[in-house]
């Protein structure tokens, strides 16, 4: 009975928490704020930040973390806009070839990872630094340190264009939110994932291979990373490592704001939906207003505290009741 | 020499000395005094970071804030020193203050209001990291107070190359040393240090043991800021400019170094000398790459590959004889004894 109430909580306060936001940027920006373009720019935005935060969330939603998920997709953008560079010539195929080894290379090094955590029996957050450090360096000598850019029209559609007016990488990442909710609320797999993260113990008892729960779902983590990729070498229309390395502790944060426990077993997309939502609604604000943009960090940082205690003083209060 | 082989220590330096012994196969260069003296100066910066993070992990927890902490140590106290003259011990003593105000602030927020450690502590990042760059304007500073100069210059050592060029063990090099001696026997040998190693072995048990588990944790991570402000003001010493964003970012390497060294997540494990020698592990790496003449952009694969077949074989290890591991606590060695006793007692 305990357990619904306050995860209900931590929803509500998150959901009051981002309609308020809204409601700040909206009058502080007056007029501006609920313009076409300024949604439409939003739209745009939050895509590469949220389909990273999915593969970070289920991984910790396992009990574990992934901090090598921009590196993963760093790596992955890299070996597409090789393929797409080498390709040139026939443009469909290379894009299918590069979106092809994109997946493959994330999925690997996602399994690679899960192999790491699950067989060898590292800690998440040690495999992935581990790896997050390999592979930043692996696209460094791949790289040499030098951007790849320029690409077909047909590859800058994924980041950059629309379909009905609504942007494709929106459409991306609502197609990867609802598999992401499908996964992890409708499968076996899901449901393992849960438990492993409640009580890994108990669910190696009840007959669940939790190795190869493990390996899905840091496949799966690095599959996001993949399609992040994608949407990010568009966007930029280049790929190079060390691109979007602030994400990464961001993504932590996003998911935590959105109910997913860092200890593992409890997290839903549609909190951390919210909580994404809630982030680039500050940031877009701050933005029109012209804030500096560390300002805005910061303040992440401040409503992340201010949510965590909120939801430990109610934590307190149901538990005494 | 059974114990010793148990120890993780001795893998860490085992392997130093493998690396020792390829790097001066390929060049010389590497085992001189020179160059020996000159990694413990540029290392001191992140040793000393260390320390501080050592004392966190032993106690359980994380910090991710600490770079953006000795940022801000760094980045006030010089401000303060150019206005007011000051000295440098007044630096250090300003810096120091600043730094177990912020780690003061972690500690209590992760004790108060149970927030996961990893959680609070990049939380505090973002708002002290986002606050600094605002209130500095991301301005580096070029001029630093004279003392700055004449004390990173005084060595407690000094030699002379064959060219008569002089080198020699740095003060930056003493403090370190110092600061690593000093927190040894702090966690050996005192009631607090041991405190420490009790909380991260078991938290409910050291409470019920009478420790006064907020106290420790908000002195854990103050600790840690104190830390993270010598650093600050050691890197501003090394380096002889301040940048907003220089040290941001290297938060990981850090964490990989010392749990290189034998420290462990989980809470309750971990050695002063094995942190050091995680500290010199990685950087020899670096330093035998530039004198085997490895082009730098493979410094990254290198370091990776180093955490992830260490710390994959440790686990390994420790894989395999978690269900022996009950049965060896008596053959431990006294130092690991003594951090069980701190446990129970």
């Amino acid at each position: 009975m305990k357990l619904p109430r306050i995860k209900k909580n931590e929803t509500t306060v998150l959901l009051v928490i981002m309609v308020l936001v809204a409601l700040i940027m909206i009058v502080m920006n007056s007029g501006m704020f609920l313009t076409y373009n300024n949604l439409k720019g939003m739209a745009f935005q939050l895509p590469e930040l949220g389909i990273l935060t999915l593969g970070m969330m289920v991984v910790m939603i396992t009990g574990g973390i992934n901090l090598s998920i921009i590196a993963t997709a760093n790596m992955a953008g890299i070996s597409a806009a090789l393929i797409l560079k080498a390709m040139e010539g026939s443009p469909t195929m290379g894009i299918l070839t590069a979106m092809l080894v994109c997946l493959l290379v994330s999925g690997s090094i996602g399994l690679f990872n899960g192999f790491l955590v699950a067989y060898v029996g590292i800690t998440p957050i040690l495999a992935t630094l581990g790896t997050m450090t390999l592979f930043n360096g692996v696209a460094i000598v791949v790289t040499e340190g030098y951007v790849i850019s320029g690409f077909s029209p047909a590859v800058l559609f994924i980041g950059n264009g629309s379909v009905w007016g609504i942007p494709f990488p929106l459409l991306i990442f609502i197609g990867c939110a609802i598999a992401m909710s499908v996964l992890l609320r409708k499968t076996r797999t899901g449901f393992s994932m849960y438990m492993i993260g409640s009580n890994s113990m108990a669910t190696k008892f009840s007959g669940i291979h939790n190795n190869a729960v493990l390996m899905r779902t840091y496949l799966v983590s690095g599959l996001c990373s993949g399609v992040a990729a994608l949407v990010m070498i568009s966007r930029f229309n280049s790929a190079k490592s060390g691109y979007g390395n602030s994400y990464l502790l961001v993504t932590i944060l996003a998911a935590v704001l959105g109910g997913v426990s860092s200890d593992g077993g409890f997290g839903r997309v549609s909190g951390v939906v919210v909580s994404l939502v809630t982030l680039q609604l500050l940031s877009s604000g701050f933005n029109l207003l012209r804030v500096s943009s560390f300002l805005t960090t910061a303040i992440w940082g401040f409503v992340m505290i201010t949510v965590m205690i909120i939801n430990n003083i109610i934590d307190t209060k149901v538990k005494r009741v | 020499m059974k114990q010793l082989l148990k120890r993780h220590e001795t893998y860490v330096l085992a392997i130093i000395i493998i690396f020792s012994l390829i790097i001066t196969s390929i060049n010389p260069n590497f085992l001189t005094l020179e160059n020996m003296f000159d990694l413990l100066k540029s290392n001191a910066f992140i040793g000393i970071l260390a320390i501080g993070v050592l004392f966190v992990l032993i106690s359980g927890g994380i910090d991710i804030s600490f770079a953006a902490t000795a940022t801000i140590a760094e980045y006030l106290t010089v401000i303060v020193c150019l206005k007011i003259g000051g000295s440098m011990i007044f630096a250090f003593l300003m810096a120091i203050f600043i730094g177990i105000l912020l780690g003061a602030i972690n500690g209590y927020l992760i004790d108060r209001f149970s927030i996961p450690p990893i959680i609070t502590t990049i939380a505090t990042m973002n708002l002290y990291y986002g606050l600094l760059i605002v209130f500095s304007k991301g301005k580096w500073l070029y001029t630093l107070p004279p003392y700055f100069r004449s004390f990173a210059d005084i060595r407690v050592l000094t030699l002379y190359t064959k060219d008569g060029l002089p080198y020699g063990i740095s003060i930056i090099t003493v403090i370190w040393f110092a600061l690593m001696v000093l927190a040894s026997l702090l966690l050996i040998y005192t009631r607090l240090g041991r405190s420490i190693y009790a909380i991260g072995g078991d938290v409910i048990s050291a409470q019920r043991v009478g420790i006064r588990v907020r106290f420790m944790r908000i002195f854990v991570y103050a600790f840690m800021g104190a830390m993270a402000a010598i650093a600050g003001i050691v890197q501003a010493l090394l380096v002889q400019t301040v940048a907003p964003n220089s040290i941001v970012g290297k938060e990981l390497n850090v964490i990989a170094a010392v749990v290189l060294g034998g420290a462990s997540l989980a809470g309750g494990v971990g050695t002063v000398f094995g942190m050091f020698l995680g500290v010199m592990l990685l950087a020899i790496v670096q330093n035998g790459m530039t004198l085997m003449k490895i082009p730098a952009v493979w410094y990254d694969v290198f370091v990776g590959l180093v955490i992830i077949i260490s710390v994959g074989f440790s686990s390994w290890k420790a894989k395999k004889s978690k269900v022996t591991s009950l049965i060896d606590v008596q053959e431990q060695s006294p130092q690991e004894k003594l951090s069980v006793q701190g446990g129970i007692s």
